[in-house]
This record gives C-alpha cells, structure tokens and sequence, in this order.
C-alpha cells in the first residue's frame, strides 16, 4: 500500500480506566471499618504489646494472627505533614489542606490522612488534632472526613493501650 | 483459633473478641466494601496507531512491515520493535486469522463484556506478525481450540468508529484449523 503517512493530525480520546473492586474484609479490618461508622477507632495490640492503627490481621513480627482490638482517642499528633496547595479532582477536601500521618492517643503507629488546617503556618510536627466525623458515614475511611487542629494541648480522654 | 475449616497451608482468618470494643458490642459488622478506582486520561495514540484506528473505521486492518525483518506489525506502533527502526510500509491485512492462543473468562468486568463465562483469544491475523485481541463468539466457549480459523464481526456500518470496538468479536469460519507449530512465536 505504499508509504505510511505522516500525518499531524491525530487521534485523542478521554479514557477511563476503572476497577469495580468490592473486596472481602476478614473480621479485623471489617472491625475497623465498622468502629468508624460507629464514631470509634479501633486499633489492635500487635507481639510486642505496640498498637498499631489501621489495624494488621496478622503480627508483622511473627506472623501470628492479632485479636486484641483496642480502642482509641479521637485525638492525636501530627507526626508528620504536608500541604496539597493545589487541589485537584477526587481529593478528599475541595480546599488546600495537609495530608499528614497522624498518631491517635493509645497507638504507636501513625495512619495517613487529612487536616482541614487552613494554612501551612497553622500546621507542624507535634500539632494536637481531632476527628471531624462525616455526617453520613458507611464503614470507610472517609467515614473521617478529616481531622482539625484541636485546641486542648491534653491528650484526649481514651488513652487505652498508650505505650508506658 | 479456627484452622478447621480450610485445608493445611490455605488462609484462615483470625476470630476476634467483639465485645472488648463497647461501641461494636451487638452490632452486625461489615463484611464487605466496593472500592471503585478509576483513573481518566487523554490518549493521543500517535502516528502509527492513529493511521490503524482510523482503518478500523474504513473496515479496514492496518498493519506497518519492518524494513529490515518484514515482519508486519499489528496495532503498528511505527517502529519495528526487533529492528529498532520506524515501519516504513503499510499492509492492509485481510479479516482471517487463526486463534493462536485463548483463555476462558468467568468473572467479566467492564461495560462491554460479553455475558460470562466467554472465550476470549489472542488472534493472528493471516501476514502479520504478531496477534490482536479479540473475544471469540458465535461457538461454544469450550469448543475454542489454538489453530481454529476465524474472522472479525464487525459493527453496523452506521457505527463504525476510530475505536477497536468496531470490531464486536470474532466468530469462526469454515476452514480446516492451522497447525499449532505455525503460530509459534507470533503471540
């Protein structure tokens, strides 16, 4: 057929590429899942008597499964942080936020997830800060919409499992 | 602990007490969660794919020969991947082909999945080189064999497109099947 042409003018499309995925819990994560609907954080005492939130099925440590659910704060400290300036589609705040790891009072293990602190200079390493529950919650992560800066400098009351 | 249920070595799941957690004391828990992800994009096929996806809307096949090997490549890229060298000429590939290799889907996804469980094959058209996908249709899925002859089916002409979804599947013809040594190495 002859010579390929070069042609400039190309194709474009707007693909999506999606995976429905609807996965099983197991009983831990399906625990941790449902404290959230519920208003509660559940972590899990791992070998070495550390609690770790999200909570593991199994010790990372000896392989064994974990059992002992553990009830956590609604409190904790920014452990680390960093500011989405520009925010762009499906982030969980629609206005600049930090997305920091957060170590709630009684674990020893920090999740990830999002400050609603207005600004960067509102935010640091040690900020104390507080569960802002969604209204309508399903047993998800973003059953916490996101955390504020909480102003009591105390830690919050439930400080079960909190290292000694 | 309950390792009953499931044989030595396969997963088990940890019990756990429930009722050390006062806010889950008698409540059902969840079981199971849909995350959907997805991810949106522009696709700018380029040069090579952009002349074969506007083929597909001619009814057309359209492959791209390496200069060096004459291997004909299809979707072409513009380049032959063995030789390292743009494709240079353009073979319009006839609508026969053999299944050269395919496999039996039971859990389908997606918005144009045929319903499950259905054969879905890796099909060398008769001059190229290498095989396009396609799912197999109008024949049993467990009657699919590697070397069986078929031809694509393709859209109403009214809803020909620059997409691979022109073509709907492949159906077999009336041909003795080709020998499996002849596909080797043409996946």
């Amino acid at each position: 057929m002859g010579q390929p042409e070069g042609s400039a003018d190309l194709l474009q499309a707007e693909l999506v590429i999606g995976y429905p995925f609807n996965r099983t819990t197991g009983p831990v994560i399906g625990a941790f899942y449902t404290g959230l609907r519920e208003q509660v954080v559940i972590g899990i005492r791992g070998s070495d008597g550390r609690v770790v939130c999200p909570p593991y099925e199994y010790d990372p440590l000896s392989g064994e499964p974990l059992t002992e659910l553990i009830t956590l704060g609604n409190q904790g400290v920014v452990e680390s942080w960093s500011w989405v300036n520009t925010v762009r589609e499906l982030q969980p705040l629609d206005r600049p936020h930090a997305l920091a790891l957060v170590k709630l009072d009684g674990a020893d293990t920090a999740m990830l997830h999002v400050v609603d602190a207005g600004s960067p200079d509102a935010i640091s390493t040690g900020s104390r800060v507080e569960i802002h529950w969604a209204e309508e919650r399903t047993g998800a992560i973003t059953d916490i919409a996101y955390f504020d800066l909480a102003e009591s400098s105390s830690p919050s009351s439930s400080t079960a499992g909190s290292d000694a | 602990m309950s390792y009953d249920t499931l044989p030595d070595g396969l997963w088990t799941q940890p019990e756990i007490d429930l009722s050390a957690v006062p806010a889950l004391d008698g409540i059902e828990t969840i079981q199971r969660v849909r995350l959907p992800a997805s991810i949106s994009y522009d696709y700018i096929p380029g040069l090579a794919p952009t002349r074969f996806l506007r083929g597909l809307a001619e009814k057309k096949i359209l492959g791209e020969k390496c200069p060096v090997s004459g291997d004909v490549y299809v979707p072409p890229r513009g380049v032959s991947p063995v030789a390292g060298l743009p494709t240079t000429e353009q073979v319009e590939l006839p609508h026969t082909g053999s299944v050269a290799s395919f496999c039996v889907v039971h859990i389908g996804f997606g918005t144009n999945a045929p319903p499950t469980p259905f054969c879905s094959a890796l099909i060398l058209l008769d001059g190229a080189s290498v095989s396009v996908y396609g799912p197999i249709q109008e024949i049993e899925h467990d009657k699919v064999r590697i070397g069986m002859r078929v031809e694509p089916v393709w859209v109403d002409d009214a809803d020909l497109s620059t997409s691979f979804e022109s073509i709907k599947w492949w159906r077999p013809i009336d041909e003795p099947d080709v020998p499996a040594e002849s596909l080797k190495g043409h996946m």
